[in-house]
């Protein structure tokens, strides 16, 4: 006997396997839905880019030309890897006030160890990054043992990194990476070639239709409501469209950054990691309410150990990125700016600062709601203070939305 | 499962207690409990703020294992030395505040810490084993796959009470899986309660609500004061004899306040 028919009479939403339209129709009605009990998801950084977009493509039409959004896309893969794990930590509840601090000093042990102790370059790019992941494991002994809160912890460690970043270049102010070298090479100039490029969207494209529809396929097995196969089709169709106009666009200048690509797979990564698997439900869980996950059984202290070791690999990751692409790292490596925009952009991204709602490509929406502001804003020639001030606002105006949606669920009994 | 096997055999009891005391410092939380629970049996626990209630229930739960005492599970004695024991046993406690996390939809949260897969999440198995278990359970659920944080109350607490049956125990404990619901969704609770008994699995239900206990229960024990202070059964003991029992006396508060308003109803 098929359980869910029973279920449909109990008031199951059920998605008839339909037309175009109905897919259309459904998606309209959970967005209705979303706006009247505050669950709105990603839809206000998607609106507030396109509003970016507008303005400055009005004010200066080099904006969306291929080569600014080419450039565009390299700039944020850096701060974009930090965000990353800003938002793994958001999820479990917790901050990370150092990223900026611990990218600081990985690009300064890949600088010293490369250039002055002859280290080869990936095992000095491997020493940063662990040091990174030992750092955020260390503040998770300290969390989980002495129950002392993060925002503490993290603001503590953002000093004594610093020190240690200064204390490992000494009497260095700045160390230049060779321009040759492979690290330069790949933040600067590796590009994707054309016809790599669209080989890469269409297999992107093939591999979400496919395994969309496996999973639909399975579930109609099992009696389980299912996406209907014009919905996927025209989701694959979109995503297609999309992607193959994003890519001939940046072809008319340098295409696509094999930096950038190096981000978004991490993201892709991250992703699985937090919706297919058991630890990421567990690091949802913790975010929810962490009693409840203790009893249940989860691993609570080794969950948030490992998260925060994740944060702490990333920012370091996201330094070396950063150091590439400058081509040096020095006393300014990770500097104020670095830390704040990496925060700015988990929580502009859609992650929610009270921990259990939001997701990995919030990091990516972030950073470039983020870097085209200040893109934007060099291009009409503003100089730096205004874009620290906008780009307050808008975080600002981030959080009230990430406060109100809370509140307002919690007036729908949602919260 | 048969809840009751008429065979001539005296059922086993899932669950018996003998003589258990735990103490917190100087204060004699529980003092020589006893207690036997059957399959397809609800035993209800009342009593006084104080009795021993919770403390009971953590016992059970291995929140706080025991100082003294023997207790029997399924006719062995065990040792309940943490929660994971209790859980391993085939013990499912509902606490009261349900322990559910908002941020996930129902099937996440039944199978939390329990998942199907680890690196590939099963989604499909849970979402039908979902299904079918409240289908078993004859509960009403508006979608499997919407945040917990959108159910009310009720639905909640039977999201709470599905969940304990996902490890398949012998043994149900619900900390006053009523105090904080309307008419209606009390009414849903208890019928849920009266499924598990159906499936033939013990129950024990804590619960201050005596029409509630009166309702569902098949036997009533009383604590007072961390010790024993009556078992009845509930088709032959009446409201009055409970709360004497739990207040320990035939004059007090409850008693002098019924008697005067019935005095009240005579002269007007």
């Amino acid at each position: 006997m098929n359980p869910y028919s029973d279920q449909n009479a109990t008031g199951v939403a059920k998605e008839s396997p339909g037309s175009v339209s109905t897919y259309v129709g459904a998606r309209w009605r959970d967005f209705k839905a979303g706006i009247g009990t505050g669950d709105l998801g990603s839809l206000p950084v998607f609106i507030g880019l396109l509003l970016i977009s507008v303005i400055f493509q009005i004010l200066n039409p080099y904006f969306l030309s291929a080569e600014n959004l080419s450039n565009l896309a390299l700039e944020s893969a850096a701060s974009g890897t930090i965000a990353i794990g800003v938002v793994l930590v958001l999820l479990i509840g917790q901050i990370d006030l150092s990223v900026g601090s611990i990218s600081g000093v990985a690009a300064t042990i890949v600088a010293v160890g490369f250039v002055f102790h002859g280290w080869p370059l990936w095992l000095s790019v491997l020493a940063a990054v662990l040091a990174g992941a030992v750092i955020g494991f260390i503040y998770g002994l300290i969390y989980t043992r002495f129950g002392v809160p993060t925002f503490v912890i993290t603001l503590a460690g953002l000093m004594g990194i610093l020190g240690l970043q200064l204390w490992i270049l000494g009497k260095n102010g700045t160390i230049n990476i060779p321009f040759e070298s492979w690290l330069v090479v790949f933040a600067q100039r590796a590009f994707l070639p054309e016809v790599a490029t669209y080989l890469l969207v269409v297999l992107t494209v093939a591999l979400f239709v496919t395994s969309k529809l496996l999973t639909a396929r399975r579930r109609a097995a099992a009696g389980l409501p299912a996406a209907s196969r014009a919905g996927i089709l025209t989701r694959g169709a979109l995503l297609l469209l999309i992607l193959g106009v994003f890519s001939w666009h940046l072809s008319a200048s340098r295409g696509i950054g094999l930096m950038f690509l190096v981000f978004v797979i991490f993201i892709v990564i991250v992703n699985y990691a937090l919706k297919r698997t058991r630890w990421g439900r567990a690091v949802y869980a913790i975010g929810g309410n962490v009693e409840a996950a203790r009893r249940a059984g989860i691993p609570v202290a080794r969950t948030i150990i490992s998260v925060l070791a994740l944060g702490g690999a990333f920012a370091a990751i996201g330094g070396i990125f950063a150091m590439g692409r400058l081509a040096s790292a020095g006393v300014s490596s990770g500097g104020l700016d670095t830390n704040l925009m990496a925060i700015a952009a988990g929580v502009i991204g859609g992650t929610s600062l009270f921990g259990g709602r939001g997701s990995a490509w919030s990091a990516l929406l972030g950073v470039v709601v983020i870097q085209s502001i200040a893109n934007g804003l060099t291009l009409v020639s503003l100089d730096s203070s205004i874009r620290f001030m906008i780009t307050g606002a808008v975080l600002l105006v981030a959080v009230i939305i990430d406060s109100a949606t809370r509140r307002s669920r919690a007036l729908h009994g949602r919260a | 499962m048969e809840p009751k096997i008429d065979d001539g055999l005296a059922p086993q009891p899932i669950l018996s207690l003998k003589g258990i005391s735990k103490a917190f410092g100087a204060v004699q939380a529980l003092k020589d409990v006893d207690l036997v629970v059957y399959p397809g049996e609800v035993v209800a626990i009342v009593g006084d703020n104080g009795a021993g209630k919770s403390t009971l229930v953590k016992v059970l739960a291995g929140v706080h294992p025991h100082d003294s005492g023997i207790i029997t599970f399924k006719n062995a004695p065990v040792k309940i030395s943490g929660p994971t024991a209790s859980r391993n046993l085939g013990i499912a406690t509902v606490y009261q505040d349900l322990a559910l996390c908002d941020n996930l939809d129902v099937v996440s949260n039944l199978f939390l810490g329990s998942e199907i897969g680890n690196f590939n999440l099963d989604e499909v198995q849970m979402e039908q084993r979902t299904l079918d278990l409240f289908q078993q359970l004859s509960a009403k659920i508006p979608s499997v796959r919407s945040a917990v944080a959108g159910l009310s109350g009720g639905q909640r607490q039977t999201v709470a009470i599905a969940r304990a049956l996902i490890g398949e125990p012998a043994l149900v404990v619900l900390d006053e899986p009523t105090a904080a619901l309307g008419v209606a969704q009390t009414a849903e609770a208890l019928n849920l309660i009266e499924r598990l008994r159906e499936r033939g699995l013990g129950v024990i239900l804590i619960s201050h609500n005596m029409a509630d206990v009166q309702t569902v229960a098949d036997r009533v024990v009383v604590l007072r004061l961390g010790g024993n202070n009556g078992n009845f059964r509930v088709s032959d003991v009446s409201h009055e004899d409970i709360v004497a029992a739990i207040t320990g006396g035939v004059d007090n508060a409850v008693t002098r306040r019924n008697a005067s308003r019935k005095g009240e109803g005579i002269t007007t």
